[in-house]
């Protein structure tokens, strides 16, 4: 990430960071900070609200219109935030645990209503900031402190839950994949709609260490190998996908109306004024 | 004066409307009896004048939607009952703690758990004070009519507006679904509107919680140009978090300070026939309406009883009260519970007069004769007849 970029969008006196070494948080706040500086959006009109985990430390570090809240509910309180001023771009950053277990209801229904939201989830498999519980996005069959005999539970695929729950915008990319990241992000943000973009990153701390995979490098060649290009992935047998995760754009569609655009419609209707 | 129309209305109904004259604009709740009928009032209401409503998918993301709009600078509240009520209190706190303005309605019915929905009860006396997680601070407020249910609203919203609290209106199945006669402006133009005090520096000199003479920060609206970081976290004035024990006890004190240092405005009590009373009765809400005709009965029969009415619930009356065991010789506390206002009362008489408890919880309220009775019996206990 380029010191310009640093120096106009992180607040100062807020770092260095509270992250670990070779934590991919930071990774993943760079890429956002990126798009949005691709985008050219004024900060003003950025509000960048988060959950409670390791990721959603990141709201504190970003000089947007922040809010660090209660874990698992950002999307409720960026959904009223977007209800009450629609113009501005609201980000949400959630850890996996955030937006799939204690939030997945909130998940779903921003999907469904599909909220003009840019969702990030933070996918580093496992609670980093409790002390590495396994999240409904641990693979089966990873060691956590609350699966000492290794997790039975399947894992969500949690572009396919909010797809399946109306997301009109799903994307992937990994902390390996910087330059892909910022890509999805950016086109998460300007897409009109509710978006998520999970970030695969690396909890080399708590997910790592458990997992015999604890050197951030190690990590990042796990993104590096088992990641592949949508454009691929489609060409690729069931055989072949077996371990590995496609990146890119996942979906997009645009026939669905964004609802605050819908809601003025219901507010035309009160006022008996037709369309 | 502004034109009035008089109208039978519904106590959950004058809220709405109380809401929609007070400048609400943002509504985000789940339906549930016996407050219901304040989610439909507003879906209907709202949008026609301009304002927003979500029926949210739990009653946890209705408080959270009111949190996001009211960060970005509406009104905003919500309505629930016990069950709902309970869920609501992990963001009681943040909206506490990161001092975020909103109306929470909570119109009671008998719990615990799903109890008795559609039966009137007062058991939520101590969540509301007690409900979310560490030592916090809110107001509460109860209506005991219809007509009070309209005032009460609007007041509920400028105490939030004004000192960046949760405001929960604790209502009862009784006011809530009662019909009254109620006299209400014809147009909402002319209500005075109390807006949060907004800063006026620039952006870069603004501390989002830095407080003056009233403890209470300004706050800017999410999108306006200063840009500001909430949290749950405890934090310093600069609103990001701080761990230490002195950033801890700052931040409570100042808490605590903006809303007990304007105790006087924030505390209101009706006084009904206290001038020559030997014996009160302290009631609220609906189980006060029961109180004004047993007062006066027992006045029929030459007995000298006043009401006290505490409108403000939390913060408690404690100088209010404490001043009425001075003038008389016993109180009896009514309550359609099993007792939880009287826990305060009795520590605030601290002993200048004996207290009763008139505890209710047959799903009923009183009828003004059982009450005289238990007002009998109260003074024939204290020796007063
Ligand atoms: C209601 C509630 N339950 C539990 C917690 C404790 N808690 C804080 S963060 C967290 C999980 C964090 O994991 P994740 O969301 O995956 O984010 P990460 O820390 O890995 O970025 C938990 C369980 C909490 N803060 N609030
Ligand atoms: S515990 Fe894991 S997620 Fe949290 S900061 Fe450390 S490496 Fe990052």
């Amino acid at each position: 990430m380029k010191e310009a970029l640093v120096e106009k969008y992180f607040r100062a006196g807020h770092l260095p960071h509270l992250w670990c070494p070779g934590c991919g948080n930071g990774t993943v706040l760079g890429a956002i900070v990126t798009a949005i500086d691709n985008r050219g959006i004024d900060k003003n009109d950025v509000a960048f609200i988060s959950g409670i985990g390791c990721s959603s430390r990141s709201s504190g570090y970003v000089d947007f219109n922040t809010a660090n809240t209660v874990h698992g509910r950002a999307l409720p309180i960026a959904t009223g935030l977007k209800m009450a001023n629609p113009k501005l771009n609201v980000i949400v950053a959630s850890g996996d645990g955030d937006c799939s277990a204690i939030g997945g209801n909130h998940l779903i229904h921003a999907a469904r209503r599909n909220v003009d939201l840019t969702l990030i989830v933070f996918n580093n498999s496992i609670y980093g900031m409790t002390g590495g519980q396994y999240s409904p996005l641990t693979p089966v069959g990873s060691r956590a402190t609350t699966a000492p005999y290794l997790t039975i539970e399947p894992a969500f695929d949690i572009l396919d839950l909010a797809r399946a729950a109306g997301a009109t915008f799903t994307a992937r990319a990994t902390s390996y994949h910087v330059p892909l990241l910022t890509s999805v992000i950016e086109k998460g943000i300007a897409h009109k709609g509710f978006s998520v973009i999970e970030a695969v990153t690396a909890c080399p701390t708590n997910f790592g260490r458990q997992n015999k995979i604890a050197a951030p490098a190690l990590m990042m060649a796990w993104q590096r190998d088992h990641a592949v290009m949508k454009a691929k992935w489609d060409t690729m047998t069931d055989a072949e996908r077996e371990g590995k995760f496609p990146v890119g754009v996942l979906s997009e569609r645009n026939d669905v109306k964004e609802y605050t655009e819908a809601y003025d419609e219901i507010i035309r209707r009160a006022q008996g004024v037709s369309a | 004066m502004a034109d009035t129309k008089v109208m039978l209305m519904q106590g959950n109904t004058a809220v709405v409307e109380g809401a929609i004259a007070a400048g609400v604009r943002f509504y985000g709740g789940y339906p549930i009896t016996p407050s219901t009928e304040i989610a439909e009032g507003m879906a209907k209401r709202l949008p026609m004048v301009g304002g927003k409503f979500m029926q949210t998918e739990d009653e946890i993301a209705g408080l959270g939607t009111v949190i996001g709009a009211s960060l970005g600078g509406l009104k905003a509240m919500t309505a629930t009952s016990g069950p709902g009520f309970s869920l609501k209190q992990e963001m009681i706190g943040l909206a506490c703690n990161a001092e975020v303005p909103c109306v929470i309605v909570d119109v009671q019915r008998v719990g615990p758990s799903t109890g008795q929905p559609t039966s009137p009860s007062q058991g939520d006396v101590m969540q509301t004070k007690w409900g979310t997680h560490g030592d916090h601070w809110v107001i509460v407020v109860s209506p005991s009519s219809v007509p009070e249910c309209f005032t009460l609203t609007q007041r509920a919203v400028a105490l939030a507006e004004t000192y960046r609290v949760p405001v929960i209106m604790l209502m009862d199945e009784i006011v809530g679904h009662m019909r009254e006669r109620i006299e209400i402006p014809v147009s909402y133009d002319d209500v005075p509107q109390v807006n949060r005090a907004r800063p006026t520096c620039p952006p870069e000199e603004y501390l989002a919680y830095r407080a003056g003479e009233s403890g209470v920060p300004e706050m800017a609206d999410f999108g306006s140009g200063y840009r500001w970081h909430v949290s749950g976290l405890v934090h310093d004035d600069t609103g990001f978090p701080k761990s230490s024990g002195k950033a801890t006890m700052e931040a409570e004190n100042r808490l605590r300070g903006k809303i007990m240092n304007h105790r006087d405005e924030i505390i209101q009590v009706e006084r009904h026939m206290l001038d020559d009373a030997e014996f009160a009765i302290i009631a609220f809400g609906g189980a006060a309406r029961t109180a004004y005709d047993a007062v006066e009965m027992a006045r029929a029969r030459g007995l000298k009883v006043g009401l006290l009415r505490p409108i403000t619930i939390w913060p408690f009356a404690t100088h209010e009260v404490r001043e009425l065991a001075r003038s008389v010789k016993g109180i009896l506390v009514h309550e359609l519970n099993c007792g939880q206002y009287v826990i305060s009362v009795k520590a605030a008489v601290g002993g200048a007069c004996p207290v009763d408890l008139y505890a209710k919880y047959d799903n009923e309220s009183a009828t003004p004769e059982e009450m005289l009775a238990e007002i009998e019996k109260a003074m024939k206990g204290d020796g007063l007849i």
